[in-house]
């Protein structure tokens, strides 16, 4: 196993290599960060040509991908560029972003994993029943739902549950801007109601699209266990419902699900980003778009390294939990 | 002569036409595609998906030569209420939306179709390409995907919009480019299977060149499967190309999709909700109705398969 985990990591290196000057080639051509400088009143050529050399871009891009590849390994990420902009460092940007939208993410996946296996299974077990029914066209629904489109619709019918508090005579609990970013203060339940309100809409939000995957997933897959010759041979030795479900079935159902839940890290990314720039949050997705606009290299580089890493993290994950899952495949 | 067009109508299959009543009409030889097809038209639901389809389409591309307001004209009023000048009402700078929503409809659907014909040329002919050949080209096929999968579509597709052009085909060529790995690990995986049966290895001792068997022989016989995933990969880029459009890295304004209309528009959603909601509307219907005749085309290729959608 740890000499397949190595040999994984090994393998992935070249990849990100590859996959980093990729990137860079293609921010690199995109567009010049320093375009907006010349049309700046009493900008002169020299000027141009003493920020073009002090940020290095009078050098070839395969040497600027070197010197920008050793900072990055040394833990220097460089510092925004944007004009008219404090010089932010690009460490703490994506780290603190990162955080935000990590939060988000961990836990709208979590409950839609539970919730899409329970209902997976109850629908499978029951097939054909009004439940079933029921479940199968809501996952086909949400599955053919746009994502931004679910954020919206939460996040003004789910404020409205203020109103409601409010009549009650009682706090108004939910908010759509995003996490403070010095955390939360107060006493323990003060923490824990802000958290809670400021996490419940977007979270439902993004829970719902993985859920409408998990669930369609599971069921299908718990199907497919269910009518398996292994499973028949259980119930004729008089191995009882629950057990036959749970210990047999069960567990042999997880592993497409298990694949799916980190293969679709990119997936779950991308829906975090359109409900955080829904609900207004400052995370990934506000930064890349920001970064975007204002045309900001280093930023991007250290927006896309991150995330291909962490994509490649998964990726691994997902195949040593297959191996755990799955005794029949042996890694190495 | 009156058996010509059994393969353009569909009713056709269970009524015998009159001329043939010398023959056994019970025999009567049917090709795989009009055995398919058949089922295809018995299948209630893709029919009705069909029937919506057609209508999104006729409403996007024959709409605004009906409709008396252009998407681009502003000489309306802002914010008007739904009336019967305006069925949908008009935006903040006075575009009605009905003439927005079909040229949002029109370029969407334009971009989805594109963008699901390259994926699948590409996916199909890689696909084929490496689980025919195997060895190299299979590796290298295998290690593309690997990093396109590491680098996030919608950041790619951010800088690609803002550093070349936001215009349609820009966004469909970003969209494609990620889109082709699905169709291509399928065709891969049907052709490592199909590669080791008999009448590859026929046509192989025969002389076919790679390019014949790939395309005369390996494709006719998943052509199934890619008519289904290439249906899907309309439905994902409707989607996608909403989303990328909704946060702004997609069709740039003054052109416009559905996604540019939901974002210029859903701040409306408390105040006035049919401005979110038509865009909402034909969006879920037109990618529910592509979604609904895939699984009906899989129904349809393949009827042993027990009807459980994954």
């Amino acid at each position: 196993m740890i000499r397949y985990i190595i040999r994984r990591l090994l393998i992935s290196i070249p990849i990100l290599l590859i996959g980093s000057f990729a990137c860079y080639v293609l921010v690199a051509t995109a567009g010049n960060p320093l375009a907006e400088m010349r049309f700046r009143p009493g900008v002169t050529d020299a000027d141009i040509r003493a920020a073009e050399a002090s940020l290095g871009l009078d050098k070839p891009v395969v040497i600027r991908y070197w010197n920008w590849l050793m900072d990055f390994l040394s833990g220097d990420w460089g510092q925004s560029i944007a004009l008219g902009q404090a010089k932010t460092a690009v460490f703490p940007a994506v780290t603190d972003a990162l955080w935000t939208t990590g939060r988000l993410v961990i836990g709208a996946e979590l409950l839609a994993l539970t919730l899409g296996v329970s209902v997976g299974v109850l629908a499978a077990v029951r097939q054909y029943s009004i439940f079933d029914y029921l479940a199968t066209s809501t996952a086909f629904l949400m599955f053919s739902m746009p994502i931004f489109c679910v954020a919206v619709i939460v996040k003004n019918y789910g404020i409205q549950f203020n109103n409601v508090l409010e009549s009650m005579g009682l706090e108004r609990w939910l908010t759509t801007a995003g996490p403070r970013p010095g955390g939360f203060s107060g006493s323990i339940g003060d923490v824990i109601f802000k958290y809670t309100g400021t996490f419940l809409l977007p979270t439902i939000a993004l829970m719902l699209i993985s859920f409408a995957a998990y669930s369609r997933f599971e069921r299908a897959s718990m199907l497919e266990i269910l009518h398996s010759d292994f499973v028949r041979t259980a119930r004729a030795k008089g191995i009882s419902q629950s057990r036959v479900i749970f210990r047999h079935a069960f567990r042999n159902a997880l592993i497409p699900v298990a694949t799916l839940f980190s293969l679709n890290f990119g997936a779950v990314l991308s829906g975090a980003i359109i409900t955080e720039t829904v609900f207004g949050w400052a995370g990934m997705g506000t930064l890349l778009v920001s970064s975007v606009r204002q045309f900001d290299p280093p930023m991007l580089m250290g927006w896309l390294a991150v995330t291909a890493s962490l994509i490649v993290l998964f990726n691994l994950i997902a195949d040593i939990v297959y191996g755990i899952l799955d005794p029949r495949i042996r890694l190495g | 002569m009156a058996n010509i067009n059994l393969a353009s109508e569909g009713g056709v299959v269970n009524s015998a036409p009159q001329s043939d009543s010398h023959e056994f009409d019970a025999t009567k030889t049917r090709t795989q595609g009009q055995l398919v097809l058949g089922r295809f038209l018995r299948h209630r639901l893709a029919m009705v998906s069909l029937g919506v389809f057609v209508l999104l389409v006729l409403f996007a591309f024959l709409g605004p030569f009906i409709w008396t307001y252009d998407f681009e004209d502003v000489s309306s009023k802002s914010y008007q209420p739904m009336s019967g000048t305006h069925p949908l009402g008009t935006t903040q700078v006075g575009k009605d939306m009905l003439a927005l929503l079909m040229r949002g409809t029109g370029y969407s659907l334009q971009i989805a179709l594109i963008v699901a014909a390259l994926a699948t040329a590409i996916g199909v002919i890689f696909g084929a390409l490496a689980g025919y050949l195997r060895g190299f080209v299979d590796t290298a096929l295998m290690r593309l995907v690997d990093l396109l999968l590491i680098i996030p579509q919608i950041a790619v597709a951010a800088i690609v919009v803002k550093g070349f052009s936001g215009s349609w085909y820009v966004v469909a060529l970003v969209l494609a480019s990620f889109a082709w790995m699905q169709i291509a690990r399928i065709t891969r995986g049907e052709t490592l299977s199909l590669a080791q049966r008999e009448f590859i290895e026929a046509a192989r001792a025969c002389g076919a060149s790679t390019p014949r068997i790939i395309f005369k022989h390996l494709v006719p016989n998943m052509i199934g499967s890619i008519t289904v995933n290439a249906t899907l990969a309309i439905a994902t880029a409707v989607l996608t190309e909403a989303a990328l459009s909704f946060l702004g890295l997609g069709v740039q304004p003054p052109d416009t999709s559905l996604g540019v209309i939901v974002l210029e528009n859903y701040g409306q959603f408390l105040n006035r909700p049919w401005l979110f909601w038509g865009p909402f509307i034909v969006l879920v219907s037109l990618s529910l109705a592509v979604n609904f005749i895939g699984d009906g085309l899989r129904d349809a290729f393949d009827p042993r398969q027990t009807k459980v959608r994954a």
